[in-house]
């Protein structure tokens, strides 16, 4: 991959804390135009820390964010959404008091241009049908799976440069993960850099050119996609591991001998 | 033990849930899945009582359950755990399971209080111990939730809901959030309390491998109705529902 | 018919001041998600100025005009959105009612302090002559100025507004900015912009509607303002705060039926002199009681709340071993030492000031028990301590009862009433809930507390000493002090046990998740009313206790305004913990007390700097007390972590 023009997406030594418990400790990786990163890691490694902090969600306490080159660090949210980074929040991502079309309409008034409005509101619906059917509908009263595809449905039908989808899988069903998984290549096609959070590991892998493996808010892992598989088990494993030497070493009073019959 | 008939709720003019029928043995767990907006968050909703349906009957032992308020039908014995968290967020996780074992306690909180007998006793302190060390939640027994992450949060809710050792458990989607590991041991989790408990279980979920684990049964919902019931590999194997759910032509 | 016009179109220009209101209202919940309690004083500090600058200044009107609406409305709704409300989490909708509350409290107080006293008289009107007749409705229904302005004022608002909110993308962004903003951020929208865009538009209505209507009224007085607000609020209240239309059409038939019935009604009926006063506040409670939308008001949360980082643990958690042996020790020494003066070298007249403080200690605990342990918010405290004393009161006065046993009754009387007050608002929650008790707190005042049989009149009851076993009244004695110490120790002890006991971790899931602490069992319905009967029961004594220490039992000391005041003043100290409604109450009086010795023109100062309190309390929703205790914990446990880092290892924190 030739490097001539900066890459779209880039962290540097990112040091973010994000209240009195969890935070990132020098997290920096980069992706490149058009590239998937799948972003790995145990609970609480601080996958969606590092989602938040790129799109500015998170203040970063030091280190960089660059957008398309320019540094975008400390600045708010919506100029860095401006500058074409666009972030899927994980669980809900729509306003619930808001009609199904008006979620798309003004999400679509920003990325696609005003004149296109209407065209895209059509390839939503052509794409998402069950979204046409309830589009007069309060996007609360959709499902918890409807209202996370209508989130994913605002930014694949106008890719942005970058696209951050956090715990993207969440809640879909199997055969709408396939679409949804359809639509992000589609996107990557035609030019959207994607990261990819995602807890179905082999999923996220096959679509990802490159992954990053975090484990308590650093990286460990940041290379191809084929060896990153391998890394975050370990680290999931790991984890597991010192957490159960932990749970045998609390103190004597705390805790009265009961069996550990709970795990099989 | 449960027995739901003809259950049929609509939100407006979209039928939510359109007259189904489903029944839970004691000791059986069955998987509900589906399509997103199948609605099966919805008939976890009418047989915890959260939304009353506009027609059919929910009945646990034979009795119906009628318009009962969710609080008495948790009393009667179903847990629950939620698709949305609904942890408190400012008590501590040990708190959570006291307070869930302390509503079994009747008559006289308020004077216990007033007399300073309100702190949890040593009997109950080893319940709700017993319980975390089973979920794994013994190192963060005193942390407040609000502090927890979603994957915590949601055996955070799975303890409080088992900790007063329900008959019917009624989980909706508890592997979401948590990574594959901790979805397995979940799984392990689940079959052990049901094993030991003899407890019914409800569980809608989409990840099949931990559907495939758990379940005795599957039902399998698509726009409000159940299209197919069984065994795991037959009923997925039915054209019409990978056609309806898993996606494979 | 000629009659029913005489009397109705005279009510058209009232209802549509309620309706410009009204109007007001809804937009700026739609718009900001706030329910601005101080819609209307925003409204009349435009008025008060606009007049001032006009009658006192001999200001051309365009330039006060500019001057208090173009400028100083905005202005206004800029200033509230960038020190306050922009500081709220969005999930925290006690903090929003609350500081929409304090604005109410502090803006009235607040401009006599800047502008000194005194009442306007006769601010002039802008577009048409208020004097002129200019057409005749009928045959001899006059139609003068105040009605065209009122009328078309209300109509053209109402009409732009509507096309702006469901048309424009500006209202589509604004509606959505409610629910989240960082949502709104995500989309590449400017919310913060956004956001102070829709609080600037609020106040420029406000200051419009205030400027326009003031010549309705003969003077400019905060008290016109109120009962135009209660109209106002009922009518939002009718449209489920949703619908601009609704509200303002309920609006004009509120002004119609109420100078309709006016005409009609008899002028010496009970319906003439208790009813109609509190028909809006009916509308209200009815409106409250049945409409359905209420009941869902701010159920749309914050998906993107948990980047909030999460409350900070209370300081108790923090403090250390050696640092808990301090403030322990520290607290019995404080409180020895209190006891000590008191009955000792204390002069009289603080003695009486800090004998008050635990009177209103007591009714602040109550707020302690509801708000911060049960999480439901009442804007009748006031309400119910006045009912317990003026139970207590009316017993010894005709039965002859020894008025501390009626004070026990009293208090019995507060809880049922304040137990009935929970059961036909258990549907309603949040702002809902607020408003509910608001209106309770108003009918109360206007129709109950000023009738002969209940409190002998605006004079009040004054107490007789033969009512009181001991010398409680005696001047010089400390038996008051005594009697008002034991009691806040028993409540303020009673209150700790119940948060740490069942019964507070009960009512804590409540206040954490309604739905999930019913999913695990908890009778929320009961746990409810209990908590308010508690609550009631303890403003009853506190109300009883200053009955006592003011020997008056005058209607307007336990008036909606200072439930509004206490409500604000223990949530700006801490609402969380026993300790704060102790502070709160002795730093009301202590302030009060305080601003004795400042200039006469400040003295009015004192619910405005607990008003400014708001603004510590929208960023940190534990209360200034908690929020300082916790930083000198920290402070204090860094430097004992320092001086014991030399003797090597200890403990290791929490990674």
């Amino acid at each position: 991959m030739t490097r001539l023009e900066p890459p779209v997406l880039e962290l540097e030594a990112v040091r973010a804390a994000y209240g009195p418990y969890r935070a990132l400790f020098g997290v920096s990786f980069s992706v490149d135009r058009g590239a998937a990163v799948a972003l790995l890691g145990p609970n609480g490694a601080g996958k969606s820390t590092v989602a938040r902090v790129a799109s500015g969600l998170v203040r970063v306490s030091s280190g960089s964010v660059r957008v398309d080159g320019r540094d975008v660090t400390g600045e708010p949210a919506w100029r860095i959404a401006r500058a074409g980074l666009a972030h899927v929040p994980e669980g809900r991502g729509v306003f619930d008091s808001l009609s199904v079309e008006e979620n798309l309409v003004l999400s679509f008034r920003r990325r696609a241009g005003r004149g296109e409005v209407s065209t895209s509101l059509e390839r939503a619906y052509e794409r998402f049908p069950a979204l046409g059917q309830r589009r007069h509908d309060r996007a609360g009263a959709l499902s918890g799976g409807q209202q996370r595809l209508l989130s994913l449905a605002k930014v694949l039908v106008a890719p942005p440069k970058v696209l951050i989808a956090d715990e993207l899988s969440l809640g879909l069903a199997p055969s709408v993960i396939d679409d949804v998984y359809a639509g992000l290549a589609d996107a990557r096609r035609s030019g959207t850099a994607l990261v990819v959070v995602e807890q179905q590991i082999d999923r996220a892998l096959a679509l990802a050119s490159s992954a990053v493996v975090l484990d308590r808010g650093a990286v460990v892992y940041f290379g191809p996609a084929q060896g990153a598989r391998a890394v975050a088990e370990e680290v999931v494993a790991r984890r597991h591991r010192v957490e159960e030497d932990a749970a045998t070493q609390v103190g004597p009073g705390a805790r009265p001998p009961a069996g550990r019959e709970g795990r099989t | 033990m449960l027995s739901v008939r003809g259950l049929s709720k609509s939100f407006g003019a979209t039928p939510a849930v359109a007259d189904v029928d489903l029944d839970v043995a004691p000791g059986e767990s069955v998987g509900l899945v589906g399509p997103n907006g199948a609605g099966k968050t919805t008939v976890l909703n009418c047989v915890f009582g959260q939304t009353h349906p506009d027609a059919g009957t929910v009945e646990l032992d034979g009795h119906d359950l009628g318009r009962l308020p969710t609080w008495r039908r948790a009393r009667l014995g179903i847990g629950r755990t939620y698709q949305r968290l609904e942890v408190f967020p400012e008590l501590t996780v040990r708190d959570h399971l006291v307070v869930a074992l302390r509503v079994q306690r009747h008559g006289a909180r308020l004077w216990r209080d007033l007399l300073g007998l309100g702190a949890p006793s040593r009997e109950e302190l080893a319940a709700v111990d017993s319980v975390l060390d089973a979920v794994g939640l013994v190192e963060t027994a005193d942390v407040p939730v609000a502090a927890l992450g979603l994957g915590a949060c949601r055996l955070v809710e799975l303890a409080r809901a088992i900790v007063g050792e329900p008959r019917l458990l009624l989980t909706d989607e508890p592997s979401s959030g948590l990574d594959e590991h901790e979805t397995r041991e979940l799984a392990g989790l689940l079959c052990s309390l049901q094993l030991a408990r003899g407890m019914g279980m409800l569980l809608v979920e989409h990840d099949l491998a931990m559907v495939e684990a758990v379940v005795d049964r599957v039902v399998v919902m698509d726009l409000g109705r159940v299209v197919a019931s069984g065994g795991f590999r037959e009923v997925m194997g039915a054209p019409a529902v990978r056609r309806a759910y898993l996606g494979v032509p | 018919m000629e009659q029913l016009l005489g009397f109705a179109v005279p009510g058209i220009p009232y209802g549509c001041a309620y309706a410009v209101f009204a109007v007001g209202l809804v937009l700026t919940y739609q718009t900001t998600g706030v329910f601005n309690f101080g819609y209307g004083a925003q409204a009349y500090a435009s008025a008060f100025v606009f007049a001032w600058l006009v009658e006192n200044h001999a200001w051309p009107t365009w330039a006060a005009f500019l001057c208090s609406v173009v400028i100083l409305g905005p202005g206004l709704g800029l200033v509230f959105d960038r020190f306050l409300f922009r500081r709220i989490p969005s999930t925290n909708t006690t903090a929003r009612v609350v500081t929409g509350l304090s604005l109410l409290v502090g803006i009235p107080a607040l401009l006599p302090v800047i502008f000194g006293n005194g009442n306007l008289v006769g601010a002039p009107s802008i577009v048409f002559n208020p004097d002129t007749v200019y057409f005749h409705l009928g045959s001899d229904v006059p139609v003068n100025g105040i009605y065209l302005s009122a009328v078309l004022f209300a109509v053209v608002m109402l009409v732009v507004l509507v096309l702006l909110l469901r048309t424009t993308s500006l209202g589509l962004e604004m509606r959505a900015g409610v629910e989240s903003r960082r949502l709104l951020e995500l989309e590449g929208v400017n919310a913060p912009r956004v956001t102070a865009t829709a609080w600037a538009l609020c106040g420029l209505m406000a200051g419009l509607a205030g400027v326009l209507l003031a010549p309705t009224e003969v003077t400019v007085q905060a008290q016109d303002y109120v009962t135009l607000m209660v109209a106002a609020i009922a009518a939002a209240a009718c449209a489920a705060l949703r619908s601009m239309s609704v509200a303002a059409v309920v609006a004009v038939l509120i002004g119609v039926v109420s100078l309709t019935a006016q005409g009609y009604l008899p002028t010496s009926s009970f319906w003439y002199s208790a009813v109609l006063p509190a028909f809006p506040f009916l509308v209200l409670v009815g409106a409250l009681l049945l409409v359905p939308g209420l009941r869902r008001l701010d159920e749309a949360k914050d998906p993107l709340s948990s980047v909030d980082p999460p409350p900070p643990p209370p300081s108790s958690r923090l403090r250390g071993r050696e640092i808990d042996w301090i403030v322990r020790t520290g607290f019995w020494v404080l409180l020895f030492a209190f006891v000590g003066s008191m009955l000792t070298w204390m002069p009289p007249s603080w003695e009486t000031v800090l004998n008050q403080g635990m009177a209103y200690s007591v009714i602040f605990l109550s707020v302690t028990l509801l708000t911060g342990t049960a999480g439901q918010l009442s804007l009748a405290q006031a309400t119910l301590a006045g009912i317990a004393a003026f139970t207590a009161g009316q017993l010894a006065r005709h039965v002859g009862l020894d008025f501390l046993a009626g004070a026990v009754l009293g208090a019995l009387a507060a809880s049922v009433v304040a137990a009935v007050l929970a059961v036909a608002s258990l549907r309603l929650r949040g702002l809902g809930l607020a408003l509910m008790t608001l209106a309770a707190a108003l009918l109360f005042d206007v129709a109950i507390f000023p009738a002969q049989a209940v409190s002998g009149g605006t004079g009040g009851i004054t107490l007789s000493s033969s009512w009181l076993p001991l010398d409680l009244f005696a001047p010089d004695g400390h038996a008051y002090f005594l009697l008002a110490l034991l009691v806040l120790v028993v409540c303020a002890g009673g209150v700790a046990l119940v948060q740490r006991g069942t019964v507070g971790r009960f009512l804590a899931a409540m206040r954490g998740s309604e739905l999930g602490a019913a999913g695990v069992g908890v009778n929320l319905p009961w746990q409810r009313v209990l908590a308010f009967a508690l609550s009631g029961a303890l403003a009853g004594v506190g109300g009883a206790l200053l009955a006592i220490q003011q020997t008056v039992i005058a209607p307007g000391e336990f008036n909606y305004q200072l439930s509004l005041a206490f409500v604000v003043i223990v949530l700006t100290t801490g609402v969380g913990t026993v300790e704060g409604a102790i502070q709160a109450g002795i730093g009301l009086v202590v302030v009060e007390q305080l601003l004795q010795y400042a200039p006469q023109r400040l003295q009015g100062l004192t619910f405005v700097l607990f008003a400014l309190g708001a603004l510590t309390y929208a960023a940190h929703p534990e209360g200034i007390v908690e929020l300082e205790k916790r930083r000198w914990t920290e402070r204090a446990e860094r430097v004992l972590a320092h001086r014991h880092r030399s003797p090597a290892t200890s403990s290791v924190g929490p990674s």
